[in-house]
Order: C-alpha cells, then structure tokens, then sequence
C-alpha cells in the first residue's frame, strides 16, 4: 500500500462546500494524510524542512487547490519554490522523489466543456497543468492525470457526495498500484474510476 | 421554644434539607420539593408553623422581589427589542384571552362583572418563580418553550404595574372606594394616588440612572467585598421600600432597578451578590406558599376548591396552548409551555390582598382564590413531570440527533479578563470579526471610561468564582487572561482549571518570567506582549539599513518561532540551579539562554531556495531525459 499525501491549498475554505466534500469522504482513512497548507502557514512562511520530511514519508503527492485564474493559490506556488528546492528535489544527482507518482486536484466553477479548445477558457485543463507537470518531470517524479471536479456552484449536496467518493475510490485505487498505463489513457483521473466502474458492473 | 426566631429558622431550613434533597432524588424538582417541606411543617400537617405562616410569607416575598430584580438585570434592553414580539404577541395575547375567559367563568359564579374582572386578571397571572425555576432544573431554560414562557411572564410582570393603578379606578366605580389603601395616601382622592405611582415609578428611574451607578463606583473604590453585597441589598430594599411606600409590588420596583442596571458595568457584581439571597428567599417563599394552604378550606369543600383548580388550570392551558399554536410552537414545546404556565402566580397574592382591601370582592371569595392559587402552584411541577415522564415520552417526537456544533455556540464565547490597552486592543479585533467578548476589569475608574467609549466592559473580581459564573464561564469556550498581576493570573487560572476544566485558557505575559510560571500553570498559549513588537520595530530597524524589507520580515517570521519553541524548551530547565533567587537575576539568565542559543542557529539557513545559484544546467537537462 502506497501512502498518500494531499498537499491542501484553499485561501477560503469555510466557504467551499466543494472542498469540504472532497475532504470529508477522506476523513479517517489510513494511508492518506492531508496537510492543509493555508492553514499551516498562514504567514505563508513554509516549514521547508517539515514539508521534505512528508514528502519522503509519502508515494503519492496531491496538490489539491482550487483553479483560480487558470492558475494555482499562491501558496502552491510558495510551496514548490520553497520546498522543491535545488539540491534537494531536483538537480545533477539527486534521486530524492524519483518515482513518486504525483497529480493535481482541481476544483473549477467552470464546466467540462468551458475547458476545451472551442470552450469560453479555450484551454483544457490538462494544458493549463503544464508547469507543474515539467516540474514534476524536472524532480524525477511520475505525472498522473488530475482529479477534477467542474461546475462546482451547480453541483447539489448529492452530486458532491458523489464527487466525494469517487475521490476516496480513485485515491484507495492509487494506493493499490494499478498499472500505469491504464491510468494515464485518460485525460482525468475521474475517467479512469468511471472506466474502472464500468468493467466491475456490466 | 419553635416559636422563637432561632427555633422558626430551625425548623424550615431543617424542612428544607429534609424535603428537596428527597424530592430531587425522586425527580421532582427543588420547588415541589420546598412545596412539600411547607405542606409539612404548616398548621394542618405537623403544625411547626401556623398564624405566623403569613408573616413568613410577607418576609418570603422578598425572594421574589429579588428574583425580578435579578431578571431585570439579565434583560439588557438589547434582548428585550429581540423579543419584542413574543413578549407583546404572545405575551398580551395570553393575558387578554386568560382574563375574558376567567371573568367569565366566575360571572357564572355569581361575581357581579368587576369583581369577576379583578379577580380574572388576578388569575391569570402564572408565577415566575415557580415556571423559572423549574424549566432552568430542567435544562429547558433556552428551548422554545422556555423563552416563551419567559416572554409571557415577563408581560405578566409587566403588566402588574398598570393592572395596579388601575384597579382603585374599578373599586370606585363599584362603589366601594379605598377603605385601606396604604397609610401614607390614605383619604387622598384617587388621582393622587395615581400621580404618586407615576410619580414613585419616576423616582425609580432618575434613581437608577443618576444615583445608583456614581454610588456604586464610589463603593466599589473601599474594596470591601461585604460593602458592595450590602449596597446590593440596600438598592433592592430601599426600591420595595418606596413602592410598598406608594401601594405599589416592590417586585416589579425591583425589577424595573435590574432593567436600568442591566447595562451598567456593575451587572455582573450584583448578579452574584445577589444570587445567594434570592435562591434562599425563594426557598423560604415556596416553604411559605406550602404552609399558607388553607386545608381547613379544602376540608370543608373539597370539591368547591378542587374544582375550582381543575377549572382555572384547564382554562389557562387552553388558551396557552391556543396561543402557543399560532406562535408556532411544536407539540412537546407547546405542552411544556402550556402546563408550565397553567397556575396561578405569586402575584395573584398580592392582586388578592388588594382587591380585597379595596372591597371589590370580598375576604370569603379572596380566601377561597388564595388556596385555589396556592394549590395550583403546588400542581405545576406535579404536572410537568406528569407531562415529561407519561405524555412526552409516549407521543412527543424523539430527541433529534445533535447537529454538528457551530463554529459561535455561545452569545459571548470568549472573557477577556483585564481590558487594558492588551485586552481592549484584543476586544475590539474580535468585535470587529464579529465575535462578542465578556470583558472584566477591576478598575473601576477603567471600566467607566471604556463604557463610556462604547465597550461592554464588566466591573468584577475576576479570579472570584461566583463572579466568573456570571460572566458565563460555564458556557464560554475561550478565557484570555490580560492581567498584570502575576499572582492574581496564577489565582486566576487554578480557580479556572479546577472548576472549569472545559475553559481553554489564553494568557498574556509580560515578560519571559511571566511566560514560565504561566508555564508551569499548565497554559500553554501564552503571548508575551513584547514578542512581536519587537521584532516588527527589528524588522523595520533592519530594513532601514538597507536590508530588503521581505528577506528582513521572513527573518522575523522566523525569529519569533524560534523563540516561542525556544521558551517552551527552557521552561523545564528554569528550576535546575537553586542559587538563583531573585526574578531580576534570574531573568537575566533566561535573557542568556537565548542569546547563547541564538548564535548557535541560523535562522534563515533552509531559506536558500531563492538563492539558487544558477538556472537548471544543461548537464542535468541530459541527465534528466536519461531516466
């Protein structure tokens, strides 16, 4: 079983009910921590040192945050810059993080198809990952898809309930090493757990 | 030998000690359990008690005047605009419909219509003490059917003061007139008894506004604990004496003192000076109501009076339940409501004894509604607990599952324990979130000039405990403690830690000394009112050199959490030399702790990521796409 770690990042969280669903249906789960950085670090000044211990202490890294101007909070920012620091993430030599697997969480009051080449964003959001995911690639680390979940004012308690367990199931299903291939045939992680569905129940 | 004062007093808290422990045991409640002690010790069961029971009664009534003093002071103005319409709606309603209802049902009786009128409104008073104290025992003081039921009585309360002046106005028309109104108005014509009353209701007024508070503040300069208990009786004696003065019920002089010292800094001091007196006052009132039941009455018609009961608690409860349903009250709420409700009030006696000197209805027709009154008042806790254990538990709806605790539970979740420029600077960011502080101080000079600047602030002795329970520490989540006097802090938060272990302490120290006995207290969020100062004015000092003032803020960032591990780290080992005694001397070997530690850590040592010395090379770039 692999560990995994949430790097959580929400300047509002007591107002995001999207968030809250997403982390509740993680609530209690062995294996997974999730490490609320805004609340951490309020004065944004990072704990560089206590932030590379819980990468070491992880397989899977999650940075979780809402897309906020096509972009992360910037604590996620202040995060990398502090944290996959030269030397120690990435560099001539260091095998610090290689092979874990990482991805994003993202939650976006626009729709599926707003993000789309056609769509009002007219970039997919896979796109819009590009920075974090050469910097995963710089660190040695495995991109995965990320785990997204769209149009979130018009989502009903039940529909987030949904959201919620899909990510506990598609985290749990990570933990377990499935092969990567079929994991990265598709664009979000929520396609993959939808596939996986679907084979369990014909 | 009963019949002198020490054997008298023997003999009720004897009663007492006897009665309500037992009836607590069998779930019953404090009030029927002082009911019984007085059915006990009265003149038709032991006979402990007899002609001197009124006597008791008049001295009892004392309690209630206290009681309603006590009400009044807990009914902020600000509460009350938010009842308003359950106080005036409900409240009027009950009163309205109760008095048509009961005038004429004893029309029928063969009252002529005013002394059915008087006697009406007499009887649908409902008795404050009694509904009170027993919804508080039961813990349903803040459901919905505990402040309605406070709503009504309150109007009730209210409502005695013009009920009051008018009925002289009834007994002239019936022709009787004042035979013995109050020796002072006595042989004036009517309208200056009623001027007097405005005029006594006025003096309460200016009295509590322009003398009382000054007087206080002057009191409470001698620091005299006993001498700030005596001016609380004085205040609450010298009101009942005027209005007993004028004819009028001391209660309602008294409650109306507590309404205009409720937004006094004093509130919280009277309240817990007061407290003790009233909860044994009323005690001795419910002994006094129990031993004034007249059984010689109900002996020879049994079924007069018991039918009388039954009709008046039926009547009530009816019209309560029918007012508790338009103000949308649920099934178990509305039955608590109404049965709680259903007697007849304290007040009823003194209507009684004033129709009656009045002329309006005669003594064999008062003495007849005075046992109907106290009989009924011995029902209620009966009936409540009727209602709890048969009715409720049977087809009231189930307790809903607990909701998930809100972020504020209370009105006030944090005390703020010293208000000053510490405290009031915390106040007034917490006020600013929208987070209401109970604020004491002990400063009486200080407390006035921060009232006046528009702060809640409470004059009290924060370390004393009947003190802290009436600034609700019971219910609050937070005590932040800005006291400058080490001892009265350590005073402070044993009192605290014993009695409410829930309270999370916060404290503020004034230097590292400070900050290690608050330690050893076992507080742990300390602040020292230096810290942060300091390394903001470092921070400012550095960047005047020429420092950039991010890299300089970063570097204070982390110079105070450095320092806040660093006394935690230092705490334990404060004690290990024994030669130190003197604070100075000692202070300055912690200040040399810090500095040695100091020079051994590099604050900004991990701070290397924005000084990464080249981009990514080319080599790497390779190696990279190699893997």
């Amino acid at each position: 079983m692999k560990k995994i770690l949430i790097l959580f990042a929400h300047p509002r969280y007591e107002k995001s009910r999207t968030n809250k669903a997403l982390l509740g249906a993680l609530h209690g789960q062995d294996g997974i921590t999730v490490h609320d950085l805004y609340e951490a670090y309020p004065d944004f000044n990072i704990d560089t040192a206590r932030e590379q211990e819980l990468l070491q202490a992880h397989q899977i890294i999650a940075w979780h945050y809402p897309l906020f101007l096509y972009g992360a909070p910037a604590m996620v920012k202040q995060w990398m810059d502090l944290v996959l620091e030269h030397g120690w993430a990435h560099g001539a030599g260091v095998n610090t993080l290689v092979d874990k697997q990482v991805f994003a969480t993202i939650t976006s009051g626009g729709s599926r198809e707003s993000y789309s080449h056609s769509g009002f964003n007219r970039h997919t959001m896979p796109e819009l990952l590009y920075p974090l995911k050469q910097a995963a690639h710089l660190c040695r680390m495995t991109w995965l898809p990320p785990f997204v979940v769209q149009g979130t004012y018009r989502l009903t308690d039940d529909m987030l309930a949904d959201h919620g367990d899909q990510y506990l199931q598609a985290l749990l299903w990570l933990a377990q090493s499935p092969p990567l291939k079929s994991v990265r045939g598709h664009d979000y992680l929520n396609d993959w757990i939808a596939a996986v569905n679907r084979k369990e129940q014909p | 030998m009963i019949d002198s004062l020490l054997g008298q007093a023997v003999v009720y808290l004897a009663a007492a000690m006897i009665c309500v422990p037992l009836a607590k045991r069998l779930g019953m409640g404090s009030v029927l359990g002082y009911l019984m002690a007085g059915i006990l010790i009265g003149p038709f069961c032991l006979g402990f008690v007899g002609q001197e029971g009124q006597d008791i009664m008049h001295f009892a009534e004392f309690g209630v005047v206290m009681m309603l003093f006590l009400i009044g002071l807990e009914l902020e103005p600000a509460h009350f605009w938010k009842m308003r319409t359950s106080i005036l709606g409900l409240g009027s309603l009950q009163l309205v419909l109760t008095t048509l209802a009961l005038t004429g049902g004893l029309v029928m009786l063969g009252l002529d219509w005013r002394g059915a009128f008087a006697a009406g409104l007499a009887l649908s008073m409902s008795s404050t003490a009694i509904v009170l104290q027993s919804l508080k025992e039961k813990g349903l003081g803040n459901s919905k059917a505990g402040s309605s039921s406070f709503a009504v009585l309150l109007f009730q309360d209210i409502a005695v003061i013009p009920i009051l002046a008018m009925l002289p106005f009834v007994a002239l028309q019936a022709g009787a007139g004042a035979t013995h109104a109050p020796a002072l108005l006595d042989g004036l014509p009517v309208w200056v008894k009623a001027g007097s009353v405005l005029f006594a209701l006025a003096a309460v007024i200016i009295m509590g506004r322009y003398i009382v508070v000054p007087f206080l503040r002057i009191i409470t300069k001698a620091s005299v604990r006993e001498l700030s208990i005596a001016a609380a009786l004085l205040i609450v004696v010298s009101i009942a004496f005027l209005m007993k003065l004028v004819g009028l019920s001391p209660a309602l002089g008294a409650f109306l003192a507590g309404v205009l010292l409720a937004n006094s800094e004093f509130r919280h001091e009277l309240e817990s000076d007061i407290e003790p007196f009233k909860g044994l006052l009323l005690g001795l009132f419910f002994i006094a109501v129990g031993a004034s039941i007249n059984f010689g009455l109900l002996y020879d018609s049994p079924g007069t009076i018991l039918s009388l009961v039954l009709a008046v608690i039926v009547l009530k409860a009816s019209v309560l339940i029918v007012a508790g349903r338009l103000f949308r009250l649920s099934f178990d709420q509305n039955s608590i409501f109404a049965l709680g409700l259903s007697q007849v009030g304290e007040f009823a006696f003194v209507l009684f004894a004033f129709i009656n000197r009045l002329g309006i209805v005669g003594s064999d027709w008062t003495d007849m509604l005075m046992a109907v009154t106290a009989i009924s008042m011995t029902m209620t806790p009966l009936l409540l607990l009727i209602n709890e254990r048969l009715v409720l538990s049977r087809f009231g709806t189930p307790k809903q599952v607990e909701k998930e605790a809100d972020l504020i539970d209370t009105e006030h979740p944090v005390i703020i324990a010293g208000f000053s420029s510490f405290g009031s600077t915390l106040g007034r960011f917490l006020r600013a979130n929208g987070v209401q502080a109970t604020i004491l101080d002990n400063d009486s000079d200080q407390v006035d000039l921060l009232r006046r600047m528009g702060f809640k602030v409470f004059y009290g002795d924060a370390t004393r405990l009947d003190i802290l329970h009436s600034a609700g520490a019971g219910s609050a989540s937070i005590l932040f403690i800005a006291i400058d006097s080490p001892s009265t802090v350590a005073k402070l938060v044993e009192t605290v830690k014993k009695h409410f272990p829930k309270l999370q302490i916060m404290a503020r120290a004034g230097n590292n000394l400070d900050a290690h006995e608050l330690l050893d207290l076992g507080v742990n969020h300390i602040y020292r009112g230096f810290l942060d100062t300091s390394v903001r004015a470092g921070v400012d000092v550095l960047a005047s050199l020429g420092h950039r003032r991010y890299s300089a803020t970063r570097a204070g960032q982390n110079f105070i959490k450095y320092d806040e591990a660093a006394m935690h780290h230092l705490a334990p080992h404060r004690h290990d030399t024994s030669d130190y005694i003197s604070n100075a001397k000692e202070q300055i070997r912690l200040q040399e702790q810090l500095l040695a530690s100091d020079r051994a850590s590099i604050h900004n040592l991990n701070d290397h990521a924005w000084d990464t010395l080249g981009p990514v090379t080319a080599a790497e770039e390779s190696g990279l796409h190699q893997s």
